[in-house]
């Protein structure tokens, strides 16, 4: 492998694992921060998908259809809080799984009946829709770097949220005790919706954001899930900058597994959780 | 009174038995006028939701061209959703045969399910028509006197595009496809043909199933500089491959090639990255063939929408059946007979007529397509009349 070779294998491994933290970070607070085992994040990943493709069809415009569809989705997330999560934090976190793996069957379901089972894209918008060219053979399309982009801002802001603000402070206490939060006069029941809400959000918006690059298609919301929860569990539950970091290692292991090992391609991600679970068995960064 | 009750319902319970049990024994007093029961074990639900569906539609319509029969053959339906999933599938088949005591079984997409079905098929003895289902070993290894397939084998469509890269002057070329059986299938019939013609394949490049993050892949092309690219991906993964390598520049320096799948039912979200694509397959669009015009007609009156390569499976399955129905007239009994019926039929598919090979694998033209916007038109035959080597079968 020349330098060269080796730079842009650096900057797929970087480019891949700033979408993994993306797509993982909605994860990170439902499941990092609010304790919720949500098998059903994919789905939210795929409906996020969907919206993109249906609303870009609809308003022929990308930006717009984010737009909207951040709005419906967080309305969503407000509302499956409301009828279905409020009702599990006492529970033992097998009903969670439960009632998750029963969400995805629902989406998955809804989803065919209302776009149907064809494979669908959307189109880059114009004005990102330019090539940059890195070598003689290959060049790099700007969305893709325009993604990453938008996954650092997304991690400083998220970063700010949790540690900086009143908000995070509150939903950090109320993650670590939540009747002392609510007994200080803190209405902890809409604090959490709006955290779940966000979360469904967040996963959404990530679908929506990779649906040019990755296309929509049934059941790609379960092809992520469980690169999620390795991103989460090996950059530590809870922790917005563990989950950063862990996205960008599984990252740099997948593509530099493809290319130095290709025969055990598949196994480089999970032998480097294993390997981070028996070094640290709380993940790389330690809960917040 | 509640002795009442307990008396009233094993009364109905009773009836309910004896209901049932007169059901299966019916037939026999009416031996005449039997049904033919046609077990169709297909994906209704998930991904290949649209394939089962096609290839429904398409066995439907021969039977609705037949008058609603089958080979002179009235017929009855009896449906499972395999749900590709092959953990379910002996169960689901054995549902059909021992249950239903269906007469032939007509299935399906996923090449893992269809695998266990012939397995199935071999144990009880039950006759086995594959309508879609690419796994070699289907009409190799497994292959076995009451088992059929109406589609193609993975290397049928690969070795074809071997023998067109080769004389389109190819000298180096890489392959990738997912690591998993069909995939390797595809490129070892690409290999085999590609290599006895002089080329050289100076990498096999594989990706894990169902990843598809393909940019270390693409980086590794463009640094490897072949003449060609041959791939093997399907649906999702197509859709992201083909647009990928489109976006990564490599379109217009490396010409992609690949099995006909890349291209087919992915066109349109492919848009324009798929725009003047090779793929091979058993079927085109723009074909000049009578039958091929007519059935599309029928087809899209019928189901008010354009069929695809799965009805056309689909739409043969049944003919293929009906060929060994008409010459039994309808006594399915009669197995010997039946199977070389279908053995040496010659089937009027609308993707060209073709006859069977010894293992039960059409033999067939292989067309070399170009995309051109939303169609995947015909530009030659890349291979005449394209057997399967069948190898391991033994019958």
């Amino acid at each position: 492998m020349d330098l060269t070779t080796f730079l842009i294998q650096l900057l797929n491994a970087l480019q891949y694992g700033l979408l993994l933290f993306l797509v993982a970070s909605g994860l990170t607070l439902i499941f990092g921060i609010m304790g919720i085992i949500n098998l059903a994040h994919g789905s939210f990943y795929m409906m996020g998908a969907y919206m993109a493709f249906a609303l870009t069809s609809a308003t022929g415009n990308l930006f717009v259809a984010i737009l909207l569809g951040i709005a419906l989705s967080a309305l969503i997330g407000f509302l499956l809080e409301w009828g279905l999560f409020s009702r599990l934090y006492k529970r033992d976190h097998l009903d969670q799984v439960l009632l998750t793996y029963g969400l995805i069957l629902v989406f998955e379901e809804i989803r065919s009946m209302i776009v149907g089972d064809d494979v669908h894209g959307v189109r880059i918008p114009e004005m990102l829709s330019a090539s940059i060219q890195l070598s003689e053979t290959l060049s790099y399309p700007v969305y893709r770097l325009f993604m990453s982009a938008v996954c650092i801002v997304l991690a400083v802001l998220m970063y700010w949220l949790i540690r900086h603000t009143r908000l995070g402070m509150m939903i950090r206490a109320g993650s670590s005790n939540r009747e002392m939060v609510q007994s200080l006069g803190i209405n902890i029941d809409l604090i959490y919706r709006l955290v779940f809400a966000l979360g469904v959000t967040l996963a959404a918006f990530a679908g929506m954001l990779a649906a040019p690059v990755s296309s929509v298609y049934p059941g790609m919301g379960n092809q992520v899930l469980i690169i999620c929860f390795v991103v989460v569990v090996i950059g530590g539950v809870g922790s917005v900058w563990g989950a950063l970091v862990a996205a960008l290692l599984i990252g740099l292991a997948d593509t530099f597994g493809k290319v130095i090992i290709p025969d055990y391609a598949g196994l480089t991600v999970y032998l480097l959780m294993a390997a981070v679970l028996l070094w640290r068995p709380e993940g790389i960064f330690r809960r917040i | 009174m509640s002795h009442e009750v307990n008396r009233r319902q094993f009364l109905l319970s009773s009836a309910a038995v004896a209901a049932g049990l007169a059901l299966p024994s019916a037939p026999l007093f009416a031996q005449g006028a039997r049904k033919v029961r046609v077990g169709l074990m297909l994906p209704y639900t998930g991904t290949y939701a649209a394939l089962g569906n096609a290839i429904t539609n398409g066995f439907k319509l021969a039977v609705e061209q037949g008058g609603g029969k089958l080979g002179g053959s009235e017929v009855e339906y009896f449906t499972v959703d395999d749900e590709s999933d092959a953990a379910k599938a002996p169960e689901n088949a054995n549902k059909l045969i021992k249950r239903d005591n269906v007469d032939v079984l007509v299935g399906t997409v996923h090449s893992g399910v269809a695998l266990a079905m012939a397995r199935v098929a071999r144990e009880t003895k039950s006759l086995l028509i594959v309508p879609n289902a690419g796994a070699d070993e289907i009409t190799g290894p497994l292959c076995a006197p009451n088992i059929f397939r109406t589609s193609f084998s993975a290397w049928q469509p690969a070795y074809a595009m071997g023998n067109v890269m080769a004389e389109r002057k190819h000298k180096n070329v890489v392959t990738l496809s997912w690591k998993y059986s069909f995939g390797e299938q595809s490129v070892a019939g690409f290999k085999e043909a590609f290599e006895k013609a002089g080329g050289k394949v100076v990498k096999e490049l594989y990706l894990p199933f169902p990843n598809v993050e393909f940019q270390p892949y693409l980086t590794e092309i463009a640094a490897l500089k072949p003449d060609a690219v041959f791939v093997f991906f399907a649906g999702g993964g197509a859709v992201k491959f083909v647009k990928d390598y489109a976006a990564a520049g490599l379109k217009s320096t490396i010409p992609l090639y690949g099995s006909g799948f890349l291209t087919d039912g992915t066109l349109e979200a492919q848009g324009d990255a798929a725009e003047g694509l090779l793929t091979t397959l058993h079927y085109a669009d723009g074909l000049d063939i009578p039958k091929d015009k007519e059935f599309r007609a029928a087809y899209a009156s019928a189901f008010k929408m354009q069929p695809d390569v799965y009805a056309v499976q689909g739409y043969d399955a049944a003919q293929l059946f009906a060929a060994g129905l008409a010459a039994v007239k309808g006594d399915v009994g009669k197995r010997d007979e039946l199977v070389k019926a279908m053995e040496s039929a010659t089937i009027d598919s609308p993707r060209g007529k073709f006859t069977l090979s010894k293992a039960h694998n059409p033999v067939q033209d292989i067309y070399l397509r170009k995309v051109e916007g939303k169609e995947n038109k015909v530009v030659a035959v890349a291979a005449k009349a394209l057997a399967d080597p069948a190898r391991g079968c033994r019958m």
